[in-house]
């Protein structure tokens, strides 16, 4: 894939509040040349894989904050799967406990960027991915 | 002063500059975290134009840059308050209790995302959520297991609640009436400012102009009936968080605090009956002496507006009394053992600025939960400060400093300068409209990453001195069962309640509404007879619709 038409689908599922961190990253992916959607707030696992598959997005962010990803992100998978889009790559950040990571992972979750991650760090992740 | 000035210009001349010129210097220029530029020295020469009795002031006087109270620390610390909730209000209860026989001098209720938004814990979009970020509050049944052998009479509670404040403050003073405690001795604070809600925080429910009314239905209701309630906490803490500096932080939380004000104005309230339990809260974050002088400006900046736009007579209309938290923003998932340092320095800003309580985070919550070792080292972190290091001997101690009284009065006038563009936009809740606020902290988030990714700025282990990652596992769970546990309770609590009753409540709460009437009242009466957080929101969200928000 060409690296300049990358889509991202940069989304807060869960009641949280905090949204500095996906509007940042939002804004860093669009200004690395991305092309960037952000669902706003309180996104339920249907409505980001709507947006997904709607926007048609070769990326989807997961940003959460509130503790509930052990609860939500296989919903989310779930139903990327029953939408023929688990092609899509996911990331999620935010506050997860490490010891959660591999769980996360073992669903289909390629990566999980901590606190305190670059964007550039992020930006070069998705571009790698993207290539192969 | 002419004669200090020569000496000052030869100082630069023939000492300074030479030296800087041989031995060069660690950046081209220095500035504080709001970009206000630092000389290298400051002298007699910046304060000559700085009036004592008018802009500072003695301590108890306006327009209290040196301390709301004319003893400070000398007579009381600062309320050592932590901000603690999770999982049920039988595990909450059992924390708060640890927390006062640890020494503890207030209590600070988290409550989860769903009680924060107005949904009861069955709710769909409760899913995940519940008792995750605080405790799960569905019913009064709940509220009185959450405080079960504290004696209200004695705590100071605060209770982290906007939207759905009417709904908690109730239940706090029905909760207060089963123990047989007088609502006059009640003391706390509800947080109660939407506004922030909108531009920061996220859990608002309602759009703002019916929010403003629940807000000032709490002013009322608290100046009639509890008169050691602050009615509201005006709070920066949420708005720096989302990326603001410290002068953005001061400015809009005063442009917050103004437009409660006109609100109350413009339902009949007089401005003395409710302007005493107004009450602040803002973030300690690292730039050690921008922090201090913020919380002086802040101060000065309140009793000014209060006293010369509002015409207050109270000498208490015109205190900004606050609480402050460390920055959660600044807690690195890196090293976080660093991050006992980071609150330490933070908490010495607070308490150097003067503040009436002090919430300091742990060490581990750019991670998860904290937990009970966390949560008392953070609490021990003030402890220290406050008995072994002197600090709390002398009022405003960096008073007269030459450098905080020159960012003090350079931080109020650039607040001001924010303040003037808010008004020109037509007050707060028109600026959020209009997405003027969001922007400008959205832009400042963005510039500060780019800070710290470029190395502008410095983060330990995050940009410099990193190390390899570890992985850190001794992090608070809250056990899926619990949720399943709340589940069962509110259950029960709906099988054993009159319907009929349930339905009048809610009836009578719609009615309040539609007839703009104080809903304090019938919210009370409707909580004693365990209607629910989510039913009453969910009448609330039928009668004033849902705010939608844009993104700027």
């Amino acid at each position: 894939m060409s690296q300049d038409n990358i889509k991202v689908l940069i989304a807060k599922p869960g009641l949280d509040g905090h949204d500095r961190g996906a509007k940042v990253i939002a804004r860093g992916l669009k200004e690395a040349g991305m092309e960037v959607v952000y669902t706003g707030l309180r996104q339920t696992p249907e409505q980001i894989v709507k947006a997904a598959v709607q926007e048609d997005v070769d990326v989807i962010g997961l940003s959460i904050l509130s503790g509930a990803h052990g609860e939500l992100f296989p919903v989310i998978m779930d139903k990327l799967t029953e939408s023929g889009r688990n092609d899509v790559l996911v990331l999620a950040g935010g506050t997860i406990p490490d010891d959660d990571h591999q769980k996360l992972k073992d669903i289909g979750i390629r990566e999980i960027f901590k606190p305190g991650t670059s964007i550039a760090k992020i930006v070069d992740f998705i571009r790698q991915e993207m290539d192969e | 002063m002419d004669e200090l000035r020569d000496y000052y210009q030869n100082w630069l001349e023939d000492q300074l500059k030479p030296t800087v010129d041989n031995f060069g210097s660690r950046q081209e220029e220095f500035s504080t975290a709001s970009d206000i530029e630092l000389k290298a020295l400051y002298t007699p020469l910046d304060t000559e134009e700085i009036d004592y009795l008018d802009k500072l002031n003695f301590p108890g006087q306006q327009p209290f840059t040196r301390g709301v109270y004319p003893t400070m620390y000398r007579s009381r610390l600062w309320t050592m308050r932590q901000y603690a909730g999770f999982g049920t209000a039988r595990e909450t209860n059992k924390r708060y209790r640890y927390l006062l026989d640890q020494g503890q001098t207030g209590l600070s209720v988290a409550f989860d995302l769903p009680t924060q938004i107005g949904y009861d814990s069955d709710h769909d979009l409760a899913r995940g959520e519940v008792g995750r970020v605080g405790v799960a509050v569905d019913t009064l049944a709940d509220m009185e297991t959450l405080f079960d052998q504290i004696p209200l009479e004695r705590v100071s509670t605060s209770m982290t609640i906007n939207s759905p404040a009417a709904v908690l403050l109730a239940m706090y003073v029905a909760v207060a009436e089963k123990q047989g405690v007088e609502r006059k001795s009640l003391a706390g604070t509800v947080q109660n400012d939407i506004l922030k809600e909108y531009i920061a925080r996220g859990t608002y429910i309602f759009p703002p102009e019916p929010s403003l009314k629940l807000v000032t239905d709490i002013f009322e209701f608290c100046s009639q009936e509890l008169p050691r309630w602050n009615s509201i906490s005006i709070s920066g803490y949420h708005i720096r968080e989302a990326g603001s500096d410290a002068v953005q932080e001061l400015a809009f939380t005063l442009a917050n605090g103004i437009e409660y004000v006109k609100s109350a104005l413009n339902i009949g309230l007089e401005v003395d009956d409710f302007a005493p339990r107004l009450s602040f809260f803002f973030n300690a974050q690292m730039n050690f002496f921008e922090e201090i002088a913020k919380f002086r400006a802040a101060r000065r900046l309140w009793a000014e507006i209060m006293r010369d736009r509002f015409q207050a007579q109270k000498e208490k209309s015109c205190m900004l009394r606050f609480h402050t938290q460390t920055a959660g923003a600044a807690l690195t998932a890196q090293q976080p053992e660093n991050n006992i340092i980071r609150v330490a320095y933070q908490a010495l800003a607070a308490a150097l600025g003067g503040t009436q309580s002090l919430h300091t985070n742990s060490f581990d919550e750019a991670l998860g939960l904290p937990t009970e070792k966390s949560v008392k080292i953070a609490l021990r972190t003030q402890q220290v400060l406050a008995e072994e290091t002197g600090i709390a001997d002398v009022i405003d101690p960096l008073g007269g400093s030459y450098l905080i009284e020159k960012l003090t009065e350079e931080l109020v006038a650039r607040a001001r300068d924010y303040l003037e563009k808010v008004e020109e936009l037509g007050g707060m809740a028109e600026a959020i409209k209009a997405g003027f606020v969001q922007r400008e902290i959205q832009e400042t988030a963005y510039e500060m990453q780019r800070d710290i990714e470029e190395e502008r700025e410095i983060v330990v282990g995050v940009n410099k001195y990193q190390e390899e990652d570890r992985e850190i596992e001794d992090i608070l769970k809250v056990d899926p069962e619990l949720e399943k546990s709340q589940l069962r309770g509110l259950e029960e609590v709906r099988s054993h309640r009159d319907d009929r009753r349930v339905a009048e409540h809610l009836e009578a709460i719609r009615a309040a509404a539609q007839q703009e009437e104080n809903l304090m009242y019938p919210i009370l009466e409707a909580v004693r007879d365990y209607v629910s957080v989510g039913e009453i929101c969910g009448v609330l969200r039928e009668e004033f619709g849902e705010y939608q928000a844009h993104h700027f």
